[in-house]
C-alpha cells in the first residue's frame, strides 16, 4: 500500500492526485537569520537522524549481508565485515565479499523467472487498469458538478480500507465454490465452475482492483481540467465527435494517463499479498519469492540479495516517476 | 488616460536642507538571489515625516528593497541606518517598522480584533491597555462594529482597513505599505488613496509605499523613487519626475510624452535648439541641460502641452511643425489627435473636449499646424 | 469539464465502475451476518460471529497490540513528519538535502517487503529483540514520510506571508511556529495522523517482518486465519475494521466539508455587505 494518494487533502480537493510532489525548490530567499540557526539545525537533525538511522542504514545493512554466506546460525549468515579490525579489517573483508548470492540468483532460474514474471504481470496489470480505469474517470469528470465531490470520496474511500480486507474479500467471489461461480451458473453461463482462484487471472483481478483507484485520480484531475471549449472548438472546425476524443481529449489526459500507469506499475511489481492470496503456488512474483525465501527458507543473505537486485529493478521507473511528475507541475503553474 | 494630477507643493522639504538627518538611510545596498542582481549599488535617504513612494514595473527591486528594510532579507552588501544607527544584524521581529502587506497576511484564526491587538501582546502591555489601543484603532478605521469578525468574515475593504490598524497600532517609525490597495477595485482605491494621506499628516508619521501605480504614487508621495533593474532612476517630487524627468525611461513611464531625437546646434544658457532630421527642422527648447553643441539629444513633450491649428501660428518663441491628421481617440473629456509629421514619425496631441459640438473643426487627413512653446519641451540625454 | 447531462455511457461506466470497487466490500459485509458457516451460502440473519468475536481472546489481544502500535507511531509519525515537512518547505539548502527528500519519498514507493526485510536485519544487527517496540518503530519510519508529504502540501499551499507579519509585529521565531504556524497547518497534521493511524492499522507486511513473540497485530492474525480459508469470522472483523476506518473518513470529511460550506456563506455574507 504504498500511496501518498492518500493525502486527505483529496478527500474533499478535486485537484490533489499527485502522488510524488516533485520536490519543491529549495526556496532561494530562505529567511537567513542568523540567530535562528541553532534552532534550523535542531530542526534538521531530528527527522533526518530518524530516517538516517531507521531507513538508510538498513539498506546498507541489507546490502552488506547480500555479500556474505548462509549459515546455520542466529543470525543465520556469517559476519561480513569485522568493525573491531578498522580499515586494514575493511579492506580484508572486502577480498572476502561473496557475490555468490547473486551468481545464485542467475543460475537459480525460479528468481529471475520470477523477475521476469512479476515485471510480466504488473505492465499487464497496469495496461488493464488503464483501460478499466479511462471510462470511470471520463464519466467521472463529465459527471454534475454536484456529484463530483462524492464521486471522488467513494474512489478515496478504499485507500482508507485495509489493503488485507480488500484482497481477501475476493477470495470468496472467485473460490470453486464462490458466488461469481455460482451466479454465472445461475443464469447458465457455464456448466463447470472456473477455476479463477489461484492463478494468474486472479492475481489480475486482485491487481486491478486494488489498484483502480490509483489510476482514477490523476486521471481524473486531468480530465477534470480539460476545458470544454476545446471540444467545442474542435467540433465547430469539423472534426466528428470520436476523432476529438482521439485528437483532443486523449493527447490533454496524456500527464495523467502516465501518472497513474506509474502509480499503478512500481508497488504491483514488489507486490505480496495479492499474488499470497489469491494467485496460490502457480504464480511467481519476486515479492512472494523473496517472503518465502525469508521465512520458510530462512536464507537470509540470499533474500537480500533478491530485495538488493529488486531495488536496482525499481530505480529506473521510480526515477522516471519522478521526473515525469516534476514535468507535470511545472506544467500546472 | 493618464492625467498628470496637479502636484500639490507642500511647505515640507527636508531632503533639501543638507544639515537635516534622515531617519532611513540605505547605503550601497546591493542583493542578489543567486545571479540575479535585485537590488544594485542603491543609496536613499528617507526623512522623517515623509511620504516616500517607491515606484516601477515588478522586478525592479522596489519590494526587496522594502523587505531588507523589514528585516525579511539580509542585503547582500550595504547597510541599512535607521537615525544614524545601524540595524544590520537586528531580526525583523526587533526592528520598529510596521508592514502592511499586499495580501494583508490577516491571521486567518483571530479576530480582527485580535489581529490588531498581536503586536502590542508581543510587547507584553498591560491587557488593559492593550484593550484601550485596539479600540482605538478600530475606531479610527471605522470597524468597531467588526471587532470579533473573523477574516473571512469580511470585506475585502474591511480587510484592508483592519491590515492597515494592525500595521498602525504599534506607533513604528516607518510604516510600510507594499502593494496596499493593489486588490481594491478603483473606486475604493481612489477613496483609499485620500484616506492614507489624511492618516499619514494627521499622525505626522513617516510612509513608505511600493506601488507599479504611477497615479497612486504621485498622488499620495511627497517624494518618488522610480526604479528600474535595482537602481533608483530619479528620486524627486511628483511634480519635479513629470515636469523634468531625468531619463527618457522615466519621461515614457509616467504618463505619455513625444519625444523626437536630434542634435543640439546652438546653446546659450537655458536658450537650446535642437536639429531633428526626422522633421528636417530646428527646434526651440528653453531646459538648463549639461549637454553641450553636437551632443545627440532627444526632446521630449507631453501631448497636453501640444496645441493644433489649421493655421500657422505666428507667436514668438513657439515650434510650430506642419503634419497631417492621422487618427483621432476620442476619450470623452478629450481626445487625443495623431498627427503624421513624417513618413516615420507620428505625435500625439490633447485636445480639451471645451464644446459638444459633434463638429470638430480639425478631422481626418487635415493638414494641421503643431505648435508648442518653447518651454514645454524638456532635453532628454539619457 | 464543464456540467453536461450525463450521457448513458459515462452512467454505465460509472455504475460498473463503482459496483466493481464496492461490491465485494459489501458481499463480504452481507456474509458477516450469515448464519450459516458457510460463506458462499446465505442461510440467514445472525450475529453470532460477532458474539464469537468478543469471546476471541487471541483477537482482542491483537486488536489491543495493534490499537497501542497505532496510536504510538501515529503520534511519532506526525512530530516527526512535520517536523520533515517544515524541512522540505522552509530551510534553504543544506549539505545532504538530496538524500533528506530521498529518504522522504524513497519508502512511499519502495514494495513494503524491502521495508520490512531492511529494518529486520538492522534489528537484528544491533541486536534489538523484537515485538512491540520494533514494529512501532517501523511503521513510524514508513508513517512519517506519509505525514510529511500531507502537511508539505498545507504549507506550500499557505501565505508565508503570514509568518512575516507576525515577525513584522514584533514576534519571535519560536513563538510564530506556535501562534501562527501551527494553528495554520492544524488540519494537514490532523489529516496525516490520520493517515498514519490507518497505515499502521492495515500494515501487514512490515509488522511480520518486525514481530517478535506476544506481538502479533491484527492484520497478522487475520491473515493467518485467512492463509487456512475463509470464515464468518474473519468476514465479521474485517467488517468492523472497515466500518471503523469508514466511518472516521466521513465524519472527518463531512466536518470539513461543514466548515467550508459554512466559510463560503460568510465569506459572501461580508462581500454583500460592504
Amino acid at each position: 500500500m504504498n500511496d501518498p494518494n492518500l493525502s486527505p487533502t483529496s478527500l474533499t480537493r478535486s485537484e490533489t492526485v499527485p502522488a510524488l510532489r516533485h520536490e519543491p525548490e529549495a526556496p532561494e530567499n530562505a529567511p537567513t537569520n542568523p540567530r535562528g540557526t541553532w534552532g534550523r539545525f535542531a530542526l534538521i537533525c531530528l527527522p533526518y537522524f530518524w530516517l538516517s538511522v531507521f531507513f538508510l542504514i538498513p539498506f546498507v545493512i541489507v546490502a552488506r549481508i547480500s555479500l556474505s554466506e548462509a549459515a546455520v546460525a542466529i543470525p543465520p549468515y556469517l559476519p561480513v565485515i569485522e568493525w573491531e579490525q578498522g580499515l586494514i579489517g575493511l579492506w580484508e573483508a572486502a577480498q572476502r565479499w561473496s557475490f555468490e548470492n547473486y551468481i545464485w540468483l542467475i543460475e537459480d532460474d525460479l528468481y529471475w523467472k520470477a523477475y521476469i514474471s512479476s515485471l510480466q504481470i504488473a505492465f499487464i496489470s497496469t495496461f488493464l487498469t488503464l483501460l478499466i480505469g479511462f471510462p470511470i474517470a471520463y464519466g467521472m469528470a463529465r459527471a454534475p458538478r454536484v456529484w463530483q465531490p462524492t464521486l471522488i470520496m467513494m474512489v478515496i474511500l478504499p485507500f482508507w480500507t485495509s489493503f488485507l480486507i480488500r484482497v481477501y474479500a475476493w477470495i470468496g467471489i472467485l473460490k470453486i465454490d464462490g458466488l461469481l461461480n455460482q451466479a454465472l451458473a445461475f443464469i447458465g453461463m457455464i456448466d463447470e465452475p472456473l477455476v479463477i482462484l489461484n492463478t494468474s487471472i486472479a492475481v489480475y483481478i486482485g491487481i486491478i482492483y486494488s489498484y483502480l483507484p490509483f489510476m482514477i485520480l490523476p486521471l481524473y484531475s486531468s480530465l477534470e481540467k480539460l476545458d470544454t471549449t476545446l471540444i467545442e472548438a474542435a467540433q465547430d472546425l469539423g472534426c466528428p465527435p470520436l476523432r476529438t476524443f482521439w485528437r483532443v481529449t486523449i493527447p490533454l489526459a496524456l500527464p495523467g494517463m502516465v501518472a497513474g500507469c506509474f502509480l499503478v506499475f512500481i508497488p504491483a511489481v514488489g507486490e505480496f499479498i495479492i499474488p499470497d492470496l489469491l494467485g496460490g503456488s502457480s504464480t511467481l512474483m519476486i515479492g512472494k519469492t523473496l517472503w518465502v525465501e525469508f521465512f520458510s527458507n530462512r536464507d537470509w543473505p540470499v533474500s537480500s540479495a533478491v530485495a538488493t537486485v529488486l531495488l536496482v529493478l525499481l530505480i529506473v521507473p521510480i526515477l522516471m516517476f519522478q521526473r515525469h511528475e516534476t514535468r507535470r507541475n511545472e506544467g500546472d503553474t | 488616460m493618464k492625467r498628470p494630477l496637479c502636484p500639490v507643493r507642500r511647505a515640507f522639504s527636508p531632503w533639501d536642507d543638507p544639515g537635516e538627518q534622515p531617519l532611513i538611510e540605505f547605503r550601497n545596498i546591493s542583493k542578489r538571489f543567486g545571479s540575479f542582481i535585485a537590488v544594485d549599488n542603491l543609496s536613499l535617504k528617507i526623512f522623517k515625516r515623509e511620504f516616500h513612494a517607491l515606484l516601477g514595473a515588478s522586478g525592479c527591486g522596489k519590494t526587496t528593497l522594502m523587505r531588507m528594510l523589514a528585516g525579511f532579507e539580509e542585503p547582500s552588501e550595504g547597510r541599512i541606518f535607521l537615525e544614524g544607527q545601524d540595524l544590520t544584524g537586528t531580526p525583523a521581529h526587533k526592528r520598529p517598522f510596521n508592514m502592511m502587506f499586499q495580501s494583508y497576511a490577516l491571521f486567518p484564526h483571530m479576530s480582527a480584533a485580535r489581529n490588531i491587538a498581536f503586536g502590542l501582546e508581543m510587547e507584553r502591555l498591560p491587557a488593559l491597555e492593550i484593550k484601550k489601543r485596539v479600540w482605538e484603532m478600530l475606531s479610527l478605521v471605522r470597524l468597531e462594529g467588526f471587532a470579533k469578525r473573523k477574516p473571512h468574515q469580511l470585506s475585502g475593504g474591511q480587510r484592508q482597513r483592519v491590515a492597515l490598524a494592525r500595521s498602525l497600532v504599534k506607533r513604528p517609525k516607518v510604516l510600510l505599505l507594499d502593494e496596499p490597495l493593489a486588490a481594491l477595485d478603483k473606486k475604493l482605491r481612489e477613496n483609499t488613496q485620500l484616506e492614507l494621506m489624511n492618516l499619514q499628516e494627521q499622525m505626522r508619521m513617516t510612509f513608505l509605499i511600493v506601488t507599479h501605480d504611477q497615479e497612486e504614487a504621485m498622488t499620495v508621495a511627497d517624494r518618488i523613487s522610480v526604479m528600474d533593474k535595482g537602481k533608483i532612476l530619479q528620486n524627486a517630487t511628483p511634480g519635479e519626475i513629470y515636469e523634468q524627468p531625468a531619463s527618457r525611461f522615466v519621461a515614457e513611464f509616467i504618463g505619455d510624452i513625444n519625444v523626437l531625437d536630434g542634435q543640439i546646434t546652438t546653446k546659450q544658457q537655458r536658450n537650446v535648439r535642437i536639429f531633428s532630421s526626422v522633421l528636417g527642422a530646428h527646434l526651440d527648447v528653453r531646459y538648463s541641460t549639461p549637454a553641450k553643441v553636437g551632443d545627440s539629444a532627444a526632446l521630449a513633450v507631453r501631448p497636453e502641452k501640444m496645441r493644433l491649428s489649421l493655421e500657422k501660428p505666428e507667436e514668438p518663441e513657439t515650434n510650430a511643425i506642419p503634419g497631417e491628421v492621422w487618427d483621432i481617440a476620442y476619450m470623452g473629456d478629450v481626445s487625443i489627435y495623431h498627427i503624421k509629421v513624417a513618413e516615420t514619425q507620428t505625435l500625439r496631441a490633447i485636445v480639451a473636449n471645451t464644446s459638444r459640438l459633434v463638429e470638430r473643426p480639425i478631422t481626418w487627413d487635415d493638414q494641421v499646424w503643431l505648435s508648442w512653446d518653447s518651454d514645454a519641451g524638456v532635453i532628454l540625454t539619457r | 469539464m464543464m456540467p453536461s447531462k450525463p450521457s448513458w455511457f459515462n452512467l454505465t461506466s460509472l455504475v460498473l465502475g463503482f459496483g466493481f470497487l464496492y461490491l465485494p466490500i459489501v458481499i463480504m459485509i452481507v456474509f458477516s451476518f450469515n448464519e450459516s458457516k458457510l460463506v458462499t451460502v446465505w442461510t440467514g440473519f445472525s450475529l453470532k460471529w460477532y458474539a464469537a468475536l468478543l469471546s476471541n481472546e487471541q483477537l482482542l489481544e491483537a486488536a489491543w497490540v495493534t490499537l497501542r502500535v497505532g496510536l504510538i507511531s501515529a503520534t511519532l509519525a506526525t512530530v516527526l513528519g512535520t517536523l520533515a515537512a517544515l524541512v522540505l518547505v522552509r530551510q534553504g539548502r543544506f549539505v545532504g538535502r538530496t538524500l533528506f527528500s530521498g529518504m522522504i519519498y524513497a519508502p512511499l514507493v519502495l514494495p513494503e517487503v524491502i521495508l520490512g526485510l531492511s529494518l529486520l536485519l538492522f534489528f537484528v544487527a544491533v541486536e534489538q529483540s523484537r515485538g512491540f517496540w520494533t514494529i512501532t518503530i517501523a511503521h513510524t519510519t514508513v508513517s512519517m514520510c506519509y505525514v510529511a508529504i500531507v502537511v508539505q502540501s498545507r504549507l506550500s499551499g499557505y501565505d508565508r506571508s503570514l509568518e512575516e507579519a507576525a515577525m513584522d509585529l514584533g514576534c519571535p521565531p519560536v513563538r510564530i511556529f506556535f501562534r501562527i504556524t501551527l494553528p495554520q497547518i492544524f488540519p494537514g497534521i490532523l489529516a496525516g495522523w490520520m493517515l498514519a493511524f490507518t497505515l499502521s492499522l492495515d500494515d501487514l507486511v512490515i509488522a511480520s517482518f518486525n514481530s517478535g513473540p506476544g506481538s502479533t497485530t491484527l492484520p497478522m492474525k487475520i491473515y493467518s486465519q485467512v492463509r487456512l480459508g475463509v470464515t464468518p469470522e474473519i468476514n465479521a472483523i474485517c467488517t468492523m475494521l472497515v466500518v471503523f476506518v469508514t466511518i472516521g473518513v466521513i465524519l472527518a470529511s463531512l466536518l470539513i466539508k461543514r466548515q467550508r460550506l459554512k466559510r463560503m456563506q460568510e465569506e459572501r455574507l461580508a462581500a454583500a455587505h460592504l
